[in-house]
């Protein structure tokens, strides 16, 4: 479902003597549907750099990226947001959206933007703020208001929101309560008992045994000094 | 936003170039919009984002390039080289256009219902119940109180001029939508109200969207695509958020570090 070969990673910031960084170099791996890979490395190797250019967020130097069919480095634009609506879900670290706008619609927006049926895509949100233990009485308002833990929760409502066949996990379960985690690792293993391919990034050791399959340790693309 | 993948783009956009004597005003400028797309143009004062904006809106001529717009029936004209009537029953159809400041979109001395009444008169509504009901449909959709559908646009707030145009600009269903600085001169809250309601009408009927702003953290909430000018020439495009995020050009990694935190 995802293919990854041979890609790099360099940032030229030309505002500061245009120093070129290269951060990433030979990075491969492949993750098939039902299978989840955990990213390991130490703080600053890449793992997030790696998960970014997945989704395009960060233009990879070189190298293919395919995620269904898509090769994510060469596809325009307008391929890469179709990829990103149907099969490609991304639960960042952040939760960034439109102020005002209440959690119950921010969670059932990617279903909306589907076409998907508004009451059905709201039940589908009632469903998953329950289960992430969201009180009820917050849901007509906007998540911006809300705790870190509350946001990063709303966050994962959102991207379990649609059954994306790949999904990209940047630390869905730092900063949350044991029963929350518990919560959202099972949201994981259901994913993957539906055939999603997912590339995790967990700083929790336990919560990475329990379901990722294998893991990859990203220190192994760092370029080496000349 | 189902988009018609199996459509061509709604407006292709070759080699368009207008220059103000022997300064450049835009120079050269390629893009393809699609069905469904909003795409955002941001680059500082003077670095012709509106000079492109008004020669794609048929306001300006190009001095040379083409805008090619697929018309309803499928057929795809050049607008530059269209007769005028044409390019006005565009501009009253299929086109709409939301400027910076309110007053230059509306009529400040006709009423909130007038103002919206007008477009779809414009385009041969003539049955007077039919157009004030629509007229107090829209403003509502943009949340103006029906109470206010007599009152001149003159007695509104800033902000309520702003959502006053958008609905006398989207009532006709208009496929493309130009916009010169939306949120321009609002206060924040007022800001963020607006961009939530033209995110759902975006989605709700699938416009396709011009959006200039030198505002960043508008385009990362509206558009889809992003495209960066400098000196009348395209620095950079691509995806909104790999555009800010990862930005390749000198001028865009300028652009996105002197954006204030807060």
């Amino acid at each position: 479902m995802i293919e990854i070969e041979g890609v790099a990673k360099t940032f030229t910031l030309h505002n500061q003597g245009c120093v070129v960084i290269p951060v990433m170099q030979g990075a491969t791996l492949s993750v098939a549907r039902g299978d989840c890979v955990g990213l390991i490395g130490a703080s600053g190797a890449g793992k997030s750099t790696l998960m970014r250019m997945i989704y395009g967020n960060y233009l990879a130097a070189e190298g293919r990226i395919v995620v269904d069919g898509v090769d994510v480095v060469q596809a325009p634009p307008r391929e890469i947001l179709a990829l990103r609506r149907e099969t490609l879900g991304y639960v960042s670290q952040f939760l960034r959206v439109v102020p005002r706008v209440p959690t119950l619609d921010v969670v059932a927006e990617p279903l909306l933007v589907l076409g998907v049926d508004a009451e059905v895509a709201r039940n589908r949100a009632r469903a998953l703020l329950t289960r992430l233990r969201i009180p009820e009485r917050l849901w007509a308002l906007s998540p911006t208001s809300f705790s870190g833990g509350e946001q990063q929760r709303v966050n994962i409502a959102r991207g379990f929101a649609h059954d994306y066949p790949a999904l990209l996990l940047d630390e869905p379960t730092a900063s949350l309560d044991a029963a929350n985690r518990d919560t959202v690792l099972e949201l994981i293993e259901e994913a993957k008992a539906r055939g999603a391919a997912i590339i995790g990034i967990f700083h929790d050791e336990a919560a990475r045994e329990r379901v990722c399959d294998r893991v990859v340790d990203v220190s192994a693309y760092t370029p080496r000094a000349a | 936003m189902i988009q018609g993948e199996t459509n061509g783009p709604l407006l292709s956009v070759r080699g368009v170039t207008h220059m103000y004597g022997k300064r450049i005003g835009c120079a050269d400028v390629h893009f393809d919009l699609y069905p469904g797309e909003v795409m955002g143009i941001v680059g500082e004062s003077g670095s012709g984002k509106s000079t492109l904006l008004n020669c794609l809106a048929g306001h300006l001529v190009p001095d040379r390039g083409e805008v090619l717009f697929e018309m309803r029936d499928g057929a795809v004209k050049d607008t530059v080289t269209m007769s005028e009537p044409e390019r006005r029953m565009l501009g009253r159809t299929d086109w709409a256009f939301v400027h910076q400041h309110a007053r230059d979109g509306l009529r400040m001395n006709v009423s909130a219902g007038g103002n919206v009444g007008e477009r779809l008169m414009a385009v041969g509504a003539r049955h007077y119940g039919g157009i004030r009901a629509e007229a107090v449909d829209w403003l509502d959709r943009v949340e103006i109180a029906e109470s206010r559908v007599d009152d001149r646009p003159t007695q509104f707030s800033g902000g309520m001029q702003q959502r006053l145009q958008i609905a006398r600009n989207l009532v006709t269903g208009p496929r493309l939508v130009f916009m010169d600085e939306p949120t321009g001169g609002l206060d924040v809250s007022v800001q963020a109200r607006l961009l939530d309601l033209l995110r759902g009408l975006v989605r709700e009927m699938g416009l396709s969207a011009i959006i200039v702003t030198h505002d960043l953290a508008v385009v990362r909430l509206l558009a889809d695509r992003l495209m960066v000018m400098k000196d009348g020439q395209v620095v950079e495009t691509g995806l909104t958020d790999q555009v800010l995020d990862d930005p390749q050009h000198a001028y865009t990694q300028l652009l996105v570090s002197s954006v204030l935190q807060v």
